[in-house]
């Protein structure tokens, strides 16, 4: 178990609710949710979820840190911000969902297999490189990384030679490709950002 | 009409050999016939689009956002920023609204900007392509500029998510948005208005992590289309682009469809209509011909 893991649980023993509002990004809207389910109705992948949003919010407040933060379920998030719009509370739930998403990473609590939690990782890492993304890297690491290597790499082959031929997939990528010029600039920056998110959390747990 | 100018952020799959690279050919097409001038932001970077969470927290990916609006409001300064695609839009503009409302937040991100001597005031509009298009232009100074009519061509708007949702184009609804249909019938097209799927998940991101659950929100968008007697699919969207065209292979050989449906953008339409050839208009960028619009440039 990770040492912020462990100061989190000694410093929230009572309320799972309360870590989640100073930790989670929108954490404080939790408690709004009314548990009414529009949201979990009306996620495309609804019935992919183990937990759909309204289940993990009555969760949280029951103190199901485990449960919630182990859980494939935000993992699943298409970010298509349906459950957004539909909220009668208005509560930012795509935004919660990958708060806690980012929130159970950072305590190495996600799920080791799971392919979205290793595809979002991936893509952060790929552009932290070079300020934007490269999509042939990002492809190979998907194929070899988050799918089953060759086989995925084979499975995909047609779409990939028909990106070429329509000329929206470059070989030439592999070697550089585009990035900003103010590389140094760019990665300070993200850096500092880091630290600054870094030292919230720091606070939180003394 | 004297020209106007934004300032454009165009984005990673935009770049030259990139996914929809397609896209910003045609959008230049368009804007040229249009009198809009871009200025590209210098030395833009990734917004981290709805998927960067899992490596970047909240205040990071808000700094990505903030690097972009700070560049353009040093650079271009008093134009708005406009975004073609789909994620960026959406990144930019949360970011904008997010430091607008949190004035911790928003001081943390200058302090991380001072880094790369930068600094965001954050007094800048953030919009996409299509309320430009929408707004500024008109679907009236649109049909104007109409040289070759999309005549019996019948074509499926099918919006997407993230141009819809959470933000959207002003006074359109997330469930049944129509601005883009009024765009297809400009044109001289038929649109498909009661095309029920126009604001259906393609799966985003997840097309790459969970294929077999994309796929299948894919073919509901594509036996729609087909059910409605749809020629071909148009989209604002990047990324609903891409899932939508390219996977039709393998959700043919899944379920034992025949799905051949091209999916084009708003802007590759425009360029075509307005009389421009199928090179500008970006046709050769296509996976799945659009041969009818080929023959419509080709006259």
């Amino acid at each position: 178990m990770s040492d912020l893991n462990t100061n989190m649980i000694e410093k929230y023993r009572n309320s799972f609710l309360n870590e989640v509002e100073a930790n989670v990004e929108e954490g404080e809207w939790v408690k709004m949710c009314m548990q009414c389910g529009v949201c979990s109705g009306s996620c495309p992948l609804g019935n992919a979820w183990d937990h759909p949003p309204q289940e993990l919010f009555m969760m949280i407040r029951a103190g199901k840190r485990e449960e919630v933060l182990s859980s494939d379920s935000m993992w699943m998030c298409t970010s298509c911000y349906n459950c957004i719009v539909r909220c009668p509370r208005e509560v930012p739930i795509t935004h919660i969902m990958h708060g806690l998403a980012h929130y159970a990473k950072r305590l190495g609590m996600q799920p080791k297999e799971q392919p979205t939690a290793k595809f979002a990782q991936l893509f952060w890492d790929n552009l932290m490189k070079k300020g934007r993304v490269n999509e042939l890297k990002l492809g190979v690491d998907l194929y070899f990384k988050v799918g089953e290597g060759m086989k995925t790499a084979m499975k995909n082959k047609d779409i990939g030679m028909a990106m070429w031929k329509a000329k929206r997939m470059n070989p030439m990528e592999f070697f550089g490709g585009h990035a900003v010029k103010d590389l140094k600039g760019f990665q300070n920056a993200i850096k500092k950002a880091e630290e600054l998110e870094a030292a919230r959390l720091e606070k939180h747990k003394a | 009409m004297a020209t106007r100018e934004y300032s454009f952020y165009p984005g990673c799959s935009s770049q030259k050999g990139a996914s929809s690279s397609n896209y910003l050919v045609s959008v230049e097409t368009m804007c040229e016939e249009l009198d809009i001038k871009l200025n590209t932001i210098p030395d833009w970077n990734c917004c981290s689009a709805s998927i960067g969470y899992a490596g970047g927290g909240e205040l990071p990916r808000l700094t990505l956002s903030a690097r972009n609006i700070a560049l353009s409001e040093e650079h271009n300064p008093d134009q708005e920023i406009v975004a073609t695609c789909a994620a960026c839009w959406l990144s930019t503009k949360e970011a904008a609204e997010r430091l607008h409302d949190d004035p911790g937040m928003f001081a943390e991100a200058n302090t991380a900007l001072a880094e790369a001597g930068l600094k965001l005031t954050n007094q800048t509009p953030i919009r996409h392509m299509a309320e430009v298009l929408v707004e500024d232009i008109g679907f009236d100074a649109i049909a104007a500029k109409v040289t070759k009519p999309l005549e019996g061509l019948k074509i499926a708007g099918y919006v997407g998510c993230q141009t819809n949702r959470p933000f959207g184009i002003a006074g359109e609804s997330f469930e049944n948005p129509v601005y883009l249909d009024k765009m297809v019938d400009a044109l001289g097209a038929d649109s498909v208005p009661d095309y029920e799927k126009k604001v259906q998940c393609c799966g985003g991101a997840l097309a790459f992590s969970e294929p077999e659950k994309s796929q299948e929100m894919i073919k509901g968008i594509l036996e729609s289309a087909y059910d409605h007697g749809a020629d071909m699919i148009v989209t604002p969207c990047p990324v609903c682009q891409m899932n939508v065209e390219v996977y039709q292979g393998q959700i043919n050989d899944t379920h034992g469809t025949k799905f051949d449906m091209p999916v084009l953008y708003y802007s590759q339409l425009m360029s075509v209509a307005f009389g421009r050839s199928a090179k500008d208009a970006a046709l050769n960028g296509q996976v799945i011909k659009a041969k009818q619009l080929e023959e419509i440039a080709g006259k």
